[in-house]
Formats: C-alpha cells, sequence, structure tokens
C-alpha cells in the first residue's frame, strides 16, 4: 500500500485543539466542559486507531496544509514511527483526562478551563509532532507544545510556579530558537528540503563530518524537552504543576515529543548510514550514558517523589537516545521501543505520586511509612510501575532493556552494556526502598489514620496503565512492528 | 481613470481628503471619521486595482503634467511599489479605525487637526513608494517628516521635546540624502531614477559616486533610526499621542527600509553596491549585527510596553538593513517580506498597546497586572504579535526570520545569524514577561474578582484583523513569495 | 593652492556646511540648533544652483519666436532646472523651520527656556 492523501491526519490532530473552544466556552458547567475533554479524546483514540491498520499495511496518510517555504509545506504524514507516538500519546490522553477530573476536583483547584483548555491544546501539539511529514511542520508542533504547556505549570501561580514557568521556557524555548532551529536552516541549506526519508535526507548530500557533528550537537541540545543533561533542568522545575500534567505531559507527551524529534532527526534527517559513517554515534551515546548515570544518581537524594520520579525521567529518556546513537538495528528498536514501555510505566507511577497526595496529602518519601497497608491498590500499581522501569520481567519495560543490551552486544560497545546493567540497578535502589517504606515499615506513631484510596476516577485509570505496563510484556507486536518499520527493517 | 494613472490617485485621495478634514471636520469628528475611512477605503481597494493592473501589464508609470521623463517627475508603480502601496493604505486604514476612538479621547476637539497631518502623511508615505525622481523623493520624506513632528509634538508633557530632536535629526538625514543627490546631479544630470541607472555605469564608479552613494545612505539611516542613529525613535514614537505612533510605527521606518531597496538596486547597480567595495558590504552586515543586538539589549531594560516595543522597531530596522546587504537573493527575500510582515506585526503589537493605554492610561508594567482577565481579546491579539515578533510559527515573523537567517547562512555572516537568534530570544523574554505579569500574577486586592472591561469595539476589531492577518500570511507565505515577492525583486539578483 | 582659487564657490559651501552641521549637533541652545539647519540647507541650495551655472552665460528667458525659428544654443544659457529644484527645496526648508519654531514654541511655555541644559536639569527635578 502507497501514500494516499486524507485529511483524517489533519482532523486526528485538530480535534482536540478545536475542543479547546467548546471547553472555554463552558466555563460555569463542569460537568458539560469534562463531557467535552472525554469526547476529544475518545474521537481522537478513535481516528488513530482507524488509521492504524493501513500503516501496519505498510501504507499511509499524508495531508498538505501549505506550501510555505519552496521545498517544504506545512505537512502531515502518518507512516509507523509517527504511529507508533500517536497511539501511545492518544490513548494514554483519555485515561489522563479521567484522572485529571478525579484529580482536580477532589483538590477543588481553581482555574480548571484555563487547564483543560491548555491540555486539550498540548494534546494536538503532540499528535503534530508525531504526524509531522517534515522538521519545520514539527518544529512548529514543538513550538506549540511548548507554549500550551507554560500555563499548566504556572498553573498555581504563586512566585515558585511563576519561577518555574520562567524556567520552563527559558530551557525550552531558548533551546529551540537557538539551537534547533538554526540547525534545521542549515539542514535546509545543505539539502534543499526538510522531509522525513527513511535513511536520512542527508544521506548523499556530501556534508563534512565537522558540519554533522556540529548538526548532531545542535539538534540533541536543540530538543531539550528530551532533558539530555546539561539542559534538564526545566523538568525538575515544572513538576510544581499539578500532577496530572507532570503524569501525562513530563511523563509522556513533552518529554516523549523531544526523544520523538531527536530520533526523528537521527533515522530520517541526518541518518543513522551517514552518521555510521561519520563515527558520530559515540557523541550521542557519550552524552546519554552520562546523563543517565547521574541522573539516576541524584534521583536517589531526592525526598520529594515527584522530583525523583522527574529525575527518573531524565535518566530514562537517556535511554531512548542512547539506543538511538548505538546505530545499531537492535538498539534503534530498542530505544523506540522504550518509548512506550516507559510511557506506560512513568505514567502509572506519577497517576500513583498524584493519587497518594490527593487521598492522603504526602508529598515526600519520608512520611510515607505504612502507607501501604491504607492504600494497598496504588501501591500495588507503583509497584509494577517501577519493575517495569527497572526493566525485569514480567512488565513491559524488560522487553525494551534487553533489547536495548543486545544492540550494545551487537555494536560491541561493552562500556555500554555495563551503563545499562548499572543504571538498572541504581533504578531498582532509587524505587524499591517506597515500595518497601510503604508496606513493610510500620506508620509512625500517633496518627489517627482515616486515610483511604484515591477516588474511583483516579484509581481505575492507575489500574488500566499498571496493567498495560504488565501486558506489553506479552503483547507487543504491534509496537514492534511499527518500530521496525520506521527503521526500514522490513518489519 | 485609468490603468496609466489609476496609482495617482491611490495617493491623491488621502491628499485631498486631508484638506476637507480641515475644512469640514471642525464641526464634528463624525465628519472627520467619515472622510478619513472612505478616503483610506478607497485607497485600499484602488491599491488592490493597481496590484492587479501591474500583474497584468507589469511596470506602469505616469508622467506628472504630461512633462515627459526625465525632466518631468515621473510617478513609477512596479510590483515592489504595488505591494507597498497596499501595505500603507491597509495600514493605514486599519490604524485609523483604532486611532479615531484613541484621538477622540487623548484629543477632545483637535481630531480635525490630527487626520489632516495624518492624512498628509500618509499621502507623503505613498509619494515615496510612487515616485520616480530622486529629488521629489527628498520632498515626499520632507512632507512625511514635517506632518510626522506635528503629529508628535502633539502629544503631552516632553513630547514637543522629542519632536523637536527628531527635526534635527530628521532635518540631517534629509539633508544629507540631498547632498547625495547633488553629488549624483553633478555627476550625471539628471533626477529621473531610471535614467540615471542607465547613465551611472557608463561614468564609472569614482570617488563622487562613492560619496553620493554614501551620503544617501547615510541620510536614509538617520530617517529610518538604524543603529546608532536611532536616538530620536525612542523618545519620538513613545511621547507621541498613541495615534500618531499607530500609523508611525509601523510604517514610517518600513517605507524608509525600502527606499533604500529602491536607490540601491533600481539606482545603483548590486554590482557596484557589493563588488566594488565588497569591505563596504561585510561592514554594513557588521553594524547591522552590532544594532540589533544592542536595540535587543535596551528593550530589555525598559519598564513601560510603548518605549519596549520602540527599542524592538529599532532593532527590526536592523534585521532588513542586513537582510539587504547580505548580498545574496535569499537575504533580500527575506527583507523584503520582512517589511510586510514587521509593519503588520508592529501595528498589531501598536494596536493592542492602544486599546490598552484607552482603557489603564498608560502601558507601564505595574499597571497590566489581571490584564489578561479584563480584556481577553485584545491580549489574545497581543500574544498573536507577539509570537509573530518572536518568530514562532506559524505566524507571520517566522517565515521571514527564516528567510533572513537562511540568508545569513548562505552568505557565511553567522555573526548576523546569531544576533537574529539572540533578538529572538530577547522578545521572548519581553514578551513573557509581559504575559506572566498580565496572566499569572494575582492581584492582591480583587481576589480574582475582576470585571471584564474590554477596550471599545472599534479598537478591537481592527486588532483582531490585524491578528488573524499575521497568522494567514504565515500560512500563505509560499505563494506570496513566489508570486509577488519574488518579482518585486531587483531584475537580475 | 589651485584647487581652491578654481573652486572657491564649493569651498565655502564646505565651510558653510560644517559650520550648521556643528551648529545643530554642539550647540546647547535650541533656536541655534535651528538656525545651523537653516545654515546647512543653504549651503545644499547653493551647491545646485552652482551646478547649473555656466561661464559667460545668460539667464534661461528666451525669446518664443526666435526660439522656435532657430532653436536654443544650451551652451549661452544657464541651466534653469537647479534654480526650480531650489525653490522647492526653500519652500520644504522654510515649513521644517516653521514647524520647528512652533514646537519651540511650546517648549518655551513648558519649560520656560530653551537652553538644552536648563531643560534637561528641570525634567531631572
Amino acid at each position: 500500500m502507497s501514500v494516499q492523501s486524507s485529511i483524517w491526519p489533519l482532523v486526528a490532530v485538530l480535534v482536540s485543539l478545536l475542543a479547546a473552544i467548546p471547553i472555554m466556552l463552558s466555563d460555569r458547567t463542569p460537568n458539560l466542559r469534562e463531557s467535552w475533554t472525554l469526547l476529544a479524546a475518545l474521537v481522537k483514540v478513535g481516528i488513530v486507531l482507524t488509521l492504524l491498520p493501513a500503516v501496519l499495511a505498510g501504507g499511509g496518510w499524508e495531508f498538505t496544509i501549505a506550501e510555505v517555504i519552496p521545498g517544504v509545506p506545512l505537512q502531515l504524514r502518518v507512516d509507523a514511527m509517527g504511529m507508533f507516538f500517536a497511539l501511545i500519546a492518544s490513548i494514554l490522553w483519555f485515561f489522563t483526562s479521567l484522572y485529571s477530573i478525579g484529580y482536580m476536583r477532589s483538590l477543588n483547584e481553581h482555574a480548571q478551563t484555563r487547564y483543560f483548555a491548555s491540555f486539550a491544546v498540548a494534546i494536538s501539539a503532540t499528535l503534530g509532532v508525531a504526524f509531522a511529514g517534515n522538521l519545520l511542520t514539527m518544529y512548529l508542533f514543538y513550538e506549540m507544545l511548548s507554549l500550551s504547556t507554560y500555563p499548566l505549570v504556572t498553573h498555581e501561580q504563586n512566585a515558585e510556579a511563576r519561577k518555574s514557568g520562567r524556567k520552563y521556557l527559558t530551557y525550552i524555548l531558548g533551546t529551540s530558537i537557538g539551537l534547533a532551529l538554526p540547525a534545521m536552516l542549515i539542514v535546509y541549506n545543505l539539502a534543499g528540503n526538510l522531509d522525513f526519508t527513511v535513511g536520512g535526507v542527508l544521506a548523499g548530500s556530501g556534508v563534512t563530518p565537522q558540519t554533522l557533528a556540529l548538526l548532531v550537537v545542535l539538534f540533541l541540545f536543540g530538543f531539550a524537552k528530551a532533558g539530555i543533561m546539561p539542559f534538564h533542568g526545566w523538568l525538575p522545575a515544572a513538576m510544581v504543576a499539578p500532577t496530572p500534567v507532570s503524569s501525562f505531559l513530563h511523563g509522556v507527551a513533552v518529554v516523549k515529543a523531544g526523544v520523538f524529534s531527536i530520533l526523528r532527526v537521527i533515522f530520517h534527517i541526518l541518518g543513522p548510514e551517514t552518521l555510521q559513517a561519520a563515527d558520530l554515534g559515540a557523541i550521542i551515546t557519550t552524552l546519554a550514558s552520562v546523563t543517565l548515570l547521574v541522573a539516576s544518581l541524584v534521583a536517589l537524594t531526592q525526598d520529594n517523589l515527584k522530583r525523583r520520579l522527574a529525575y527518573s525521567t531524565i535518566g530514562q529518556l537517556s535511554y531512548m537516545v542512547l539506543g538511538a546513537g548505538m546505530l545499531t538495528a537492535a538498539g534503534m528498536t530498542g530505544g523506540m521501543l522504550h518509548i512506550a514501555m516507559h510511557a506506560f510505566g512513568k505514567i502509572t507511577l506519577f497517576f500513583c505520586a498524584g493519587a497518594i497526595y490527593v487521598a492522603a496529602g504526602k508529598k515526600y518519601i519520608s512520611q510515607m511509612d505504612g502507607l501501604g497497608r491504607q492504600m494497598p491498590i496504588t501501591f500495588v500499581a507503583f509497584f509494577l510501575g517501577s519493575l517495569s522501569i527497572i526493566g525485569l520481567p514480567p512488565l513491559g519495560g524488560f522487553i525494551s532493556k534487553w533489547t536495548l543490551l543486545v544492540g550494545a552486544v551487537e555494536g560491541e560497545q561493552l562500556i555500554l552494556v555495563l551503563v545499562l546493567l548499572g543504571s538498572s540497578l541504581l533504578n531498582a535502589a532509587y524505587f524499591l526502598p517506597i515500595v518497601y517504606r510503604a508496606f513493610i515499615n510500620p506508620p509512625p506513631e500517633g496518627t489517627v489514620n482515616g486515610i483511604k484510596e484515591a477516588p474511583i476516577y483516579c484509581l481505575g485509570p492507575i489500574c488500566v496503565t499498571a496493567a498495560a505496563s504488565l501486558a506489553l510484556f506479552f503483547f507487543n507486536g504491534v509496537f514492534l512492528q511499527l518500530a521496525q518499520q520506521a527503521l526500514g527493517l522490513g518489519g | 481613470m485609468s490603468v496609466s494613472n489609476l496609482h495617482m490617485y491611490v495617493m491623491s485621495a488621502p491628499l485631498l481628503t486631508a484638506f476637507f478634514v480641515n475644512l469640514f471636520g471642525r464641526k464634528s469628528p463624525a465628519v472627520v471619521a467619515v472622510l478619513t475611512l472612505g478616503s483610506l477605503a478607497f485607497s485600499s481597494l484602488a491599491s488592490l486595482a493597481v496590484m492587479g493592473n501591474v500583474m497584468v501589464h507589469g511596470r506602469i508609470s505616469y508622467v506628472a503634467g504630461n512633462w515627459a521623463a526625465p525632466y518631468g517627475i515621473e510617478l513609477v508603480v512596479d510590483h515592489l511599489s504595488a505591494v507597498m502601496l497596499i501595505l500603507i493604505s491597509v495600514v493605514a486604514l486599519l490604524a485609523s479605525v483604532s486611532a479615531l476612538k484613541s484621538v477622540g479621547q487623548e484629543l477632545p476637539g483637535r481630531e480635525y487637526q490630527f487626520f489632516a497631518l495624518y492624512l498628509i502623511l500618509i499621502a507623503g508615505l505613498m509619494g515615496l513608494v510612487l515616485t520616480g525622481d530622486a529629488f521629489n523623493l527628498y520632498v515626499m520624506l520632507e512632507i512625511t517628516s514635517i506632518t510626522s513632528y506635528g503629529l508628535i509634538a502633539m502629544g503631552k508633557g516632553r513630547a514637543p521635546l522629542a519632536s523637536f530632536n527628531y527635526v534635527i535629526m530628521g532635518s540631517v538625514g534629509a539633508c544629507f540624502y540631498l547632498l547625495g543627490v547633488a553629488y549624483l546631479y553633478l555627476m550625471t544630470g539628471t533626477l529621473n531614477m531610471a535614467d540615471m541607472a542607465q547613465i551611472l555605469p557608463t561614468i564609472g564608479g569614482g570617488a563622487a559616486v562613492a560619496t553620493a552613494l554614501g551620503f544617501i545612505l547615510v541620510g536614509l539611516w538617520v530617517k529610518m533610526a538604524f543603529f546608532p542613529l536611532h536616538g530620536w525613535l525612542p523618545n519620538a514614537y513613545s511621547l507621541a499621542p498613541t495615534g500618531a505612533g499607530l500609523i508611525a510605527a509601523p510604517l514610517v521606518t518600513k517605507v524608509t527600509v525600502y527606499l533604500m531597496v529602491r536607490l540601491m538596486f533600481w539606482v545603483f547597480s548590486s554590482d557596484y553596491l557589493f563588488f566594488t567595495h565588497p569591505m563596504v558590504q561585510s561592514g554594513i552586515v557588521w553594524a547591522a549585527t552590532a544594532g540589533i543586538i544592542c536595540a535587543s539589549a535596551l528593550a530589555l531594560a525598559q519598564r513601560d510596553l510603548k518605549r519596549m516595543l520602540t527599542y524592538i522597531i529599532v532593532a527590526e530596522v536592523g534585521y532588513m538593513v542586513g537582510g539587504v546587504w547580505l548580498a545574496n537573493k535569499t537575504g533580500l527575500t527575506g527583507a523584503v517580506l520582512h517589511i510586510v510582515n514587521d509593519a503588520l506585526m508592529t501595528l498589531c503589537l501598536f494596536l493592542a498597546v492602544a486599546a490598552i493605554v484607552y482603557k489603564l492610561g498608560s502601558g507601564e508594567f505595574d499597571k497590566l497586572q489581571g490584564i489578561y482577565r479584563k480584556m481577553p481579546i485584545t491580549m489574545a491579539a497581543f500574544t498573536v504579535g507577539a509570537f509573530s515578533m518572536i518568530g514562532v510559527p506559524p505566524t507571520a515573523g517566522f517565515f521571514s526570520k527564516w528567510y533572513l537567517i537562511l540568508g545569513g547562512i548562505e552568505a557565511g555572516h553567522w555573526e548576523y545569524v546569531i544576533a537574529l537568534l539572540f533578538s529572538s530570544l530577547v522578545n521572548a523574554v519581553l514578551f513573557f514577561r509581559i504575559i506572566e505579569i498580565g496572566y499569572f500574577y494575582k492581584d492582591e486586592h480583587d481576589h480574582g474578582h475582576e470585571q471584564r472591561d474590554e477596550a471599545p469595539v472599534l479598537m478591537q476589531a481592527p486588532l483582531v484583523v490585524c491578528a488573524v492577518a499575521l497568522i494567514v500570511i504565515g500560512l500563505g507565505s509560499g505563494p506570496l513569495v513566489e508570486s509577488i515577492i519574488k518579482l518585486a525583486l531587483p531584475a537580475g539578483f | 593652492m589651485e584647487l581652491i582659487v578654481a573652486k572657491y564657490n564649493y569651498w565655502i559651501y564646505v565651510v558653510l556646511m560644517m559650520v550648521g552641521f556643528y551648529a545643530m549637533i554642539g550647540k546647547r541652545n535650541l533656536v541655534k540648533k535651528l538656525i545651523g539647519m537653516n545654515i546647512f540647507q543653504t549651503a545644499i541650495i547653493l551647491l545646485f544652483i552652482s551646478a547649473g551655472v555656466k561661464h559667460g552665460s545668460k539667464i534661461p528667458i528666451v525669446d518664443k519666436y526666435e526660439a522656435l525659428e532657430k532653436g536654443v544654443d544650451v551652451a549661452s544659457i544657464v541651466n534653469p532646472l537647479p534654480h526650480v529644484l531650489m525653490l522647492t527645496a526653500i519652500v520644504v526648508g522654510i515649513a521644517v523651520t516653521g514647524v520647528a519654531l512652533a514646537i519651540l514654541l511650546r517648549i518655551y511655555r513648558e519649560y520656560g527656556t530653551l537652553e538644552e541644559d536648563e531643560i534637561l536639569e528641570k525634567l531631572g527635578k
């Protein structure tokens, strides 16, 4: 099957953006407002799923919005890689919406309308990044994502939130304008277009290794949403946002958009073979390894649960970049798979953190002694999520980490094997004590406990995502196939 | 009216109406409004027709008083001037809708004076775009300047002082320009631009021609506030009545940049400009770079919306001058496209500021707390304008910046590329600071129950139109460049 | 030396121009600045006029019938174009001066002085 022209990709992207309008208009009637959100989420999942079979069959869809620059239209194209990301994002958005309703109402948060509207715009932008047909379109949606999540980070409107919002924008917007934009222009200057092509648009353009190295660094740091050190500082700061934002945007959509952009650029702009020929994989793997280890070590020291999760995210994101940087078939596949596995695992963990905050009002790990007895379901889910992130069977995370290990061995990069194993140990070291503390430690003396599980709106999504993490160990064929198709591995 | 003289009517409509405004507008502001809007609406429609004619017939020339060129004065319209003509009339139309309200508040009872000058200023700008005669250009330049002096001096407080400073600087600029023209006249014996372009290559590039070019450029740079000759602009534009800023800020500097392009490529040749003295070309790009960086840095230090915007204007002038002097087609495309885009985004921001000033009395940052709640529509449009200034796709500002940066990369002027990126980042800081104050500061006294208190519909309407136009032009910039801007560039370059 | 003598008129304009320019930039009194501007403009106007001069030529007023019959000997009359243009330039100059004087009047009413330093001092308070 070949690529067909269709308006459905555009509809898939826009449906939540348009939903933002009725959401804002139903300011006074929260039930109606939330139905809009859920309706848009369902429609979005539906469209993405209807687009899926053709992609699996090796085809795709595209839609050109406008020809803005010679050779570079604003274009949406649904290919295997985009579908991979869109699938994760749209499914998880639905559950996050449910969770948001429970969370925001339980805490009686202010400015809920703005919250839901911004969220809707953000998910549109995420899908836009996934379905972008060329680098310019991706950049457009990437910026849109940055701007629409700013009000979510600054949600509390107090001094700390404003400061974090500033930091967030400085990192994200500063790098995308200062580094990614010129890199994109240099590519355009060299190749004359910015289309995503399997094997890379720069393949055969006679680019010098020096320029290529510069481009790699500019793109790697330019998409700072991927949190490669030293441009990772925004993520812990962004944890002031309400927990659903942290879980979905800063566990899945925003950070994965960053990683996805980097992977896109490596696979379809710079080209793995071009990079291999110039022997530049080492830059990527080195930066990623350093980030991975340092972030995991820092995570050990954090007592605020959300901050610990944030540093864990930074580390896990680097797994994906590391896989891509190996430039071996298994490594790159593993990197992509980890996007999916980590998404389901990490969102579960964040959901749990939010549920703990809603139900018990606790943010710090040191306060969680014995909490597992009052909230068993939440903590079992937390345990499953942790196992997935650590990469133990029978959870999804094992599949991706195993594939990454195979990739490292394939590329005869033994040092990377050690990095991967060492980091998994660190992951275990910062997650398992939480579970131990909650279940084994006795509750502190003298506390009168009326703590129950969080409301069903919160608990339901937690169970689903935790179960999904488990299921992904057994049923991951779709993701594996999409990843291999994206790399042109004849899946 | 025929094909050959329609563009003359575009210019004469505001010029003639200015006298009627002065005569009949004393009785009631309503008369002023009808006359002003009527004439500008006519000009806008006619300028679109002119564009259509130019697309069909190419360059159209009208000879004033039937004295044949090169002795008589020629009014020429080609693709580039047709674009400028549309830009001027449409921007003037949008600005005047809002200005009518603003002037009614700031200068009650003096509308007829204000709008008489206002219309002559617009006619002068159109004349600058149309004229094919170097001396006539000087006269038009002074017409626009004198009317702006007057408009600015109508402001309160220190405005007359700022205006006088502008008189002196503006006259220096005009005199330099005239001096340059004198040299050219001595060398070629003609004042018609097309004729000069024919003669100049035959006499070679001697010292006199270089001197002429130097004087003309410096003269225009003073008029367009190219850093470091920008000293007059921030005070003049920020102290002027809001209505005057509305028209002067988007148009005057941009039209002067157009003049530079016109004289550089249609009188001198690109070979002479860029290859006889490569050091000069390079030096000017460096000057533009310095200008962009310094003006952006100065903008950071401002605590008032209007003043901040004036420094951004100065930085934007650096964008365009640099783009033109990159000496490649991409850079020039970017510069011409940026003339259009920058005029619109400056207009959008100034319209928003006009609405804010109308409601709050000034644009000081401290007063802006909670403004998003009070004036959501105004601020939504302001945000679009701000994004365009920063260069967020798909707003128009992104695409002209794209060409400018690409031109910089092609020419290997990395310092210019870095300056553009730096300025984008500074703009991001500037505007997000306002968004933060306006949106995320909780007003302590009000407990979040601020009333919605929007500016009048007449001030919002042009603002919304302008904001939408920024996005439409952004999305349509491909066809715009391919079918209009490319044709407007000098042939053979 | 020969150069100076042969083109003495141009040297005078240069000096005039410098005087005007200095007054515009260097003087602290606003009226003096304005006068400087006028001197500067006058110098340019004179420069243009000089461009039309030819040695031993007459004023450009010719008998219509004679001109129609015999044509005009261009070398025998002064080039009229610069004069015409400079009439316009003078008008422009007067207009600018007029506006500037009106502005100065407003400044004087506001601050009671036309010395730049004193005005700045008052603004500083």
